[in-house]
């Protein structure tokens, strides 16, 4: 039920965003997010991104994940 | 697909698995308090990656098994209605209600259609001007803004025919009864992602500092949960329980504010009947006064016999986290997903439908007979 995928928004007209992922292309309010720009990634959920993915923490939860698996082979 | 793929490595997934169990020395228990948790944990095998003292209790995170079979017989009742569409998330058609479902309902002629958006249903509405188009609202704060977003759309769009019935409910405060209840003893908390899109990390803190009990904030992925019950572990094993964000991709302490003030300016919070729990206060969200002429209660009173609960089924007990789906003697028995008893094996997010699907490792049933 609180399924929510990211999308990347490819056009923006007032408060409604063209979003893309994998292929599928798909019309989503922004009415929740008004701070989305074209280019980001949202998380979409029942026809509205209720958030915007943060790239770089995204980035930095992967360079910790690899850091830890690193740190267990040597282990 | 970006944001999900990586999130999926499986030795990234071993290094947590590792660091879990060099960090882990006695048993302590944590509710997944989502339904989506539960089928990742599931499908991923996680409690196999973790060690057999991590015990993983599923909650009540699942909006459509938590919904009162009381509310279930409003919708069904609004939905015998002549010239009502009934809509509703796909999920909620075959739950059992005291005499009928959704499902049987629109067998018998009813006019009951499933959506995947509240604005699905507003379109609806302008389609079938001549009809009353009734959106079943079932949800937690992921959902409940984007119902209160329609809603605020309906009335700019001045779309008279559309109305909701709300039975969205909160998080912490159920959070806060399950606690209050000392059912059930529990060291952390993997809290739901979404909600906390949201609402941040905030509302969590009482948590922690009322009952010391540990709180990380997860995505859906294998890497998010494992790291989750990392945060947890570490938290549990050194006595300093507290509210960390294991998803900060999605999720800030403050949470997304202008949903928020959506959802603020169409509900006011109110007592919600939680299906296994009762009624929670401070727990529910009904349409404000002003909203009143899209509340479908208001527009549609309907007199309902008192609910009957399945006979046998053991939802509310799997929802409270005191049972797990196999200990319900009708689990894949009478009960299997082709014939439901129970919410819990209808919903996609539904423990029991999890427990069936994945499979159900003794693990868990290992680590009670060792406490
Ligand atoms: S297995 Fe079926 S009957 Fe038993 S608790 Fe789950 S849904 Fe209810």
């Amino acid at each position: 039920m609180c399924l929510a995928v990211p999308v990347r928004i490819v056009s923006i007209a007032g408060d409604e965003a063209e979003t893309e992922i994998a292929g599928v292309r798909r019309r989503v309010s922004i009415a929740l997010t008004p701070e989305a720009k074209v280019g980001d990634y949202v998380l979409l959920h029942t026809g509205y991104a209720i958030g915007v993915v943060d790239e770089a923490e995204a980035e930095e939860t992967l360079r910790l994940l690899q850091e830890i698996a690193d740190l267990s082979e040597v282990h | 697909m970006k944001f999900i793929d990586e999130y999926q490595d499986s030795r990234l997934a071993k290094g947590l698995a590792d660091q879990i169990a060099r960090r882990s020395t006695r048993s302590i228990r944590l509710m997944e308090f989502c339904g989506g948790h539960t089928h990742a944990i599931l499908r991923y095998g996680i409690r196999q990656l973790v060690p057999a003292r991590v015990e993983l209790r599923s909650g009540p995170g699942c909006p459509v098994c938590v919904t009162a079979t009381a509310d279930l017989d409003k919708a069904i009742a609004l939905a015998r209605l002549p010239g009502v569409i009934v809509t509703t998330f796909g999920d909620m058609m075959r739950v059992p209600g005291s005499a009928s479902s959704l499902q049987q309902a629109k067998a018998e002629g009813a006019d009951v259609r499933i959506v995947y958006s509240a604005l699905d249903a507003i379109e609806m509405a302008r389609a079938n001007p001549e009809k009353e188009v009734i959106f079943v609202g079932i949800g937690f704060e992921t959902t409940a803004p984007t119902i209160a977003a329609s809603i605020l759309k309906a009335r700019r769009e001045e779309t008279t025919n559309f109305r909701v019935l709300s039975l969205n409910k909160l998080t912490p405060p159920v959070m806060k009864a399950l606690l209050d209840s000392g059912e059930i003893q529990l060291d952390g908390i993997i809290c739901p992602g979404h909600v906390s899109v949201v609402i941040g990390s905030a509302p969590y803190a009482f948590i922690p500092r009322d009952y010391g009990v540990a709180c990380a904030i997860s995505g859906f992925e294998p890497l998010d949960i494992l790291l989750s019950v990392d945060r947890l572990v570490e938290q549990v094993e050194g006595g300093t329980p507290g509210v960390e964000i294991a998803y900060s991709r999605g999720v800030t302490a403050d949470g997304n504010r202008k949903a928020r003030e959506l959802m603020d300016e169409v509900f006011e919070v109110g007592d919600a009947n939680w299906r296994g729990i009762g009624i929670v206060p401070d727990s529910g969200l009904a349409l404000r006064e002003e909203y009143g002429r899209f509340d479908a209660e208001k527009a549609f009173p309907v007199s309902l016999q008192p609910p009957r609960e399945p006979q046998g089924c053991r939802c509310g007990d799997v929802i409270r986290g005191t049972t797990t789906p196999s200990d319900c003697e009708l689990f894949g028995k009478l009960c299997t997903p082709e014939r439901p008893v129970g919410p819990c094996m209808v919903s996609s997010e539904g423990a029991c439908a999890a427990y069936h699907q994945y499979g159900y490792p003794d693990i868990s049933q290992g680590f009670e007979s060792k406490t």
